[in-house]
């Protein structure tokens, strides 16, 4: 790798709980996540991994210290800015896959780059399918997302966070609940895209043997940063 | 053409649960057709009850008021006023003086639709030893008729027959029911001044005031004035019907600043009717209200409720880049359809339950129930349905955009 390109970059970040007693989560957090990395923060649970991931991913804004994504600064935008800019750069993956129970995968899917409109509907179907089928979905598309079991729904969670082709997808133990077998075939698609298509890959974990198959390892405790490349 | 995104979300929410949507829009249907029946009833009764008003009564009358005695010579010195001791009422008569110009500069008014002059009479109706005092009206028959369309009462008998005949009268029912008179029979009437005439009945008719059935009649007017011993020209009241009824106090107050004369609209001769008007409209809009406001409510808690089931969704919206803005959108998109389709039945509704009453048989001259469509009620109902439904959405759905996604993932 020669010239490395910041995607992803955060300043002095700092975050406090007040609930049910002051309690300072993350401490001077400042790191940077390069383009087409894939990027695993490991940690103890509790350690603010999983807080960081949502300052990150533009949704949690009560933080102290600045936030950049692609160069823009994200600190201090407008609500409303922010839900494009996560419409357009970020794609979700969540633990518990989160999908709309009462649409088909299909739909679920395509709603996000309706929201975008930047192509027509048939195009942004045809988009869709083509992203179920990279992971191996396309025969449930029209199911209903609630009848697919915990691995499919993970995959089709994956597709729809694919679908604006973002810059940045952010997964929040995106293997918590899977078997093996099926933590497997996240790993390989998430490794496709970054080595394939170019995007960065930021994924907050538990399973080491996930993290090993990883880019890089960012290790926290305490609400800091022990470690910015940890080697498993 | 395709549904935007919001819509889309919109619809599906709605679709997959059809029996919340059902019974949101059930609530918005019954208040909106009970609020459109319930106006419409009071509109229908109040139009009815002018109705039988406007049967005896003009919109506006204009006659010479009872004046107190005057000093007969101004007090000149400024320092002094002149006291008459124990006043008493100076009217020596209480003819209008030139009734006819009065009534040519009125007819040229803009406002007016019908001028007619009246000579009231107090006198007796006899038939052998049987006597029954009231009052007749000396009128132009055919204006009277344009104004208290006095044809619509009639029983028997036209009252256009009275042109014809000089010395014909139309009595009330109770007239001729007590003095056992039937029409073209000969009625013996004598005034308070003394004349006495024999007339014959041209016309029975029945109003829906059984008092003015036993009392009033109407004659020439020619035969009025002989019947006080005046001339021709002598006429008591001057009566006028103008476009818009509502309007007579307006109209009235502008009349009576250019005459001497008194000038009374009909809500001011009537205002125990005026007040059990407004008494009406008050009671009845108060509960249509409190019925849309139930119906608001079940709005709101069907909204409220699916937004709680949708913590989750709107999370998830809300991280793939769905604004607020857009959230909202999606809610108030949600109770427009439901609010929609309550009111198009609500509609529906109010029109079966206007049709059903107005087909109830209530006697009297009306016959049956006074109830009608209007327009204008079914267009206020449908509006005043979408804004509460708005109203009742808006509140859930603000709610529903300052959810954070946040405390949804965490959990």
């Amino acid at each position: 790798m020669m010239e490395k390109q910041v995607i992803l970059k955060t300043n002095h970040i700092a975050k406090y709980f007040y609930e049910p007693v002051k309690f300072k989560a993350l401490n001077d957090v400042s790191f940077e996540v390069f383009e087409s990395e894939f990027v695993a923060m490991i940690g103890k649970s509790g350690c603010g991994k999983s807080t960081l991931l949502y300052i990150l991913s533009t949704m949690d804004t009560a933080y102290e210290g600045e936030l950049f994504i692609a160069g823009q600064k994200i600190t201090g935008q407008k609500q409303d800015t922010l839900a494009a800019i996560r419409n357009q750069n970020i794609g979700f993956v969540f633990q518990f896959h989160y999908l709309l129970p009462e649409f088909s995968c299909l739909k679920n899917v395509m709603i996000p780059a309706l929201k975008l409109g930047k192509y027509s509907y048939e195009e942004i179907e045809e988009q869709s399918y083509q992203k179920l089928e990279l992971l191996g979905i396309k025969d449930q598309a029209l199911k209903p997302a609630s009848k697919l079991s915990g691995g499919q729904q993970q995959r089709v969670a994956i597709a729809r966070a694919l679908i604006n082709s973002p810059k940045i997808i952010m997964c929040d133990e995106p293997t918590g609940n899977l078997d093996s077998k099926n933590t497997g075939i996240v790993l390989e698609t998430f490794q496709q895209l970054s080595k394939e298509f170019g995007q960065t890959i930021i994924t907050v974990t538990h399973d080491n043997d996930f993290a090993a198959k990883s880019d890089r390892n960012i290790e926290m405790e305490d609400g800091e940063i022990i470690d910015h490349d940890k080697k498993i | 053409m395709r549904l935007n995104v919001d819509s889309d979300i919109a619809l599906t929410h709605l679709l997959t649960r059809k029996k919340q949507t059902m019974i949101a829009a059930l609530g918005v249907t019954v208040g909106i057709g009970i609020f459109i029946f319930m106006i419409s009833l009071v509109v229908g009764f109040n139009r009815y009850s002018d109705e039988a008003l406007f049967k005896a009564a003009p919109h506006l009358r204009i006659y010479k008021d009872d004046m107190l005695s005057q000093p007969l010579i101004p007090q000149s010195n400024s320092g002094y006023a002149t006291v008459i001791v124990n006043p008493k009422i100076t009217n020596v008569s209480n003819a209008l003086i030139n009734p006819e110009k009065i009534m040519a500069d009125l007819i040229k008014q803009e406002d007016v639709v019908t001028v007619a002059p009246q000579v009231s009479v107090n006198l007796f109706y006899n038939n052998g030893t049987s006597q029954i005092n009231g009052v007749a009206s000396g009128v132009n028959i055919l204006e009277a008729n344009a104004m208290f369309n006095i044809q619509s009462t009639m029983l028997a008998g036209d009252v256009r027959n009275l042109v014809a005949t000089p010395n014909g009268i139309l009595i009330g029912v109770g007239i001729a029911r007590k003095l056992n008179i039937q029409l073209h029979d000969n009625i013996n009437i004598t005034s308070s001044v003394g004349v006495v005439k024999v007339m014959k009945v041209e016309g029975i008719f029945k109003t829906s005031n059984s008092n003015i059935d036993l009392t009033k009649s109407y004659v020439n007017l020619a035969v009025s004035q002989q019947l006080l011993h005046q001339s021709s020209s002598f006429v008591t009241d001057i009566l006028v019907n103008i476009k818009d009824p509502d309007k007579a106090p307006e109209f009235s107050k502008r009349l009576q600043r250019v005459t001497i004369y008194k000038v009374e609209d009909w809500q001011a001769a009537n205002e125990q009717t005026m007040s059990s008007k407004k008494t009406r409209a008050v009671m009845f809009g108060a509960i249509s209200l409190a019925i849309l406001l139930v119906a608001a409510f079940g709005i709101y808690n069907i909204i409220n409720m699916t937004i709680k089931e949708k913590l989750n969704d709107i999370a998830i919206l809300k991280a793939t880049g769905f604004s607020g803005k857009d959230v909202i959108n999606i809610f108030i998109k949600e109770t427009l359809i439901m609010g929609f389709i309550g009111t198009l039945f609500g509609l529906l509704l109010a029109a079966g339950l206007i049709k059903v009453v107005s087909g109830i048989y209530i006697g009297g001259d009306r016959e049956y129930f006074p109830i009608g469509f209007e327009l204008s009620i079914f267009i206020a109902g449908a509006i005043i349905g979408m804004l509460v439904t708005l109203g009742a959405g808006y509140i859930p759905a603000l709610n529903a955009a300052k959810i954070d996604p946040i405390e949804i993932f965490r959990k």
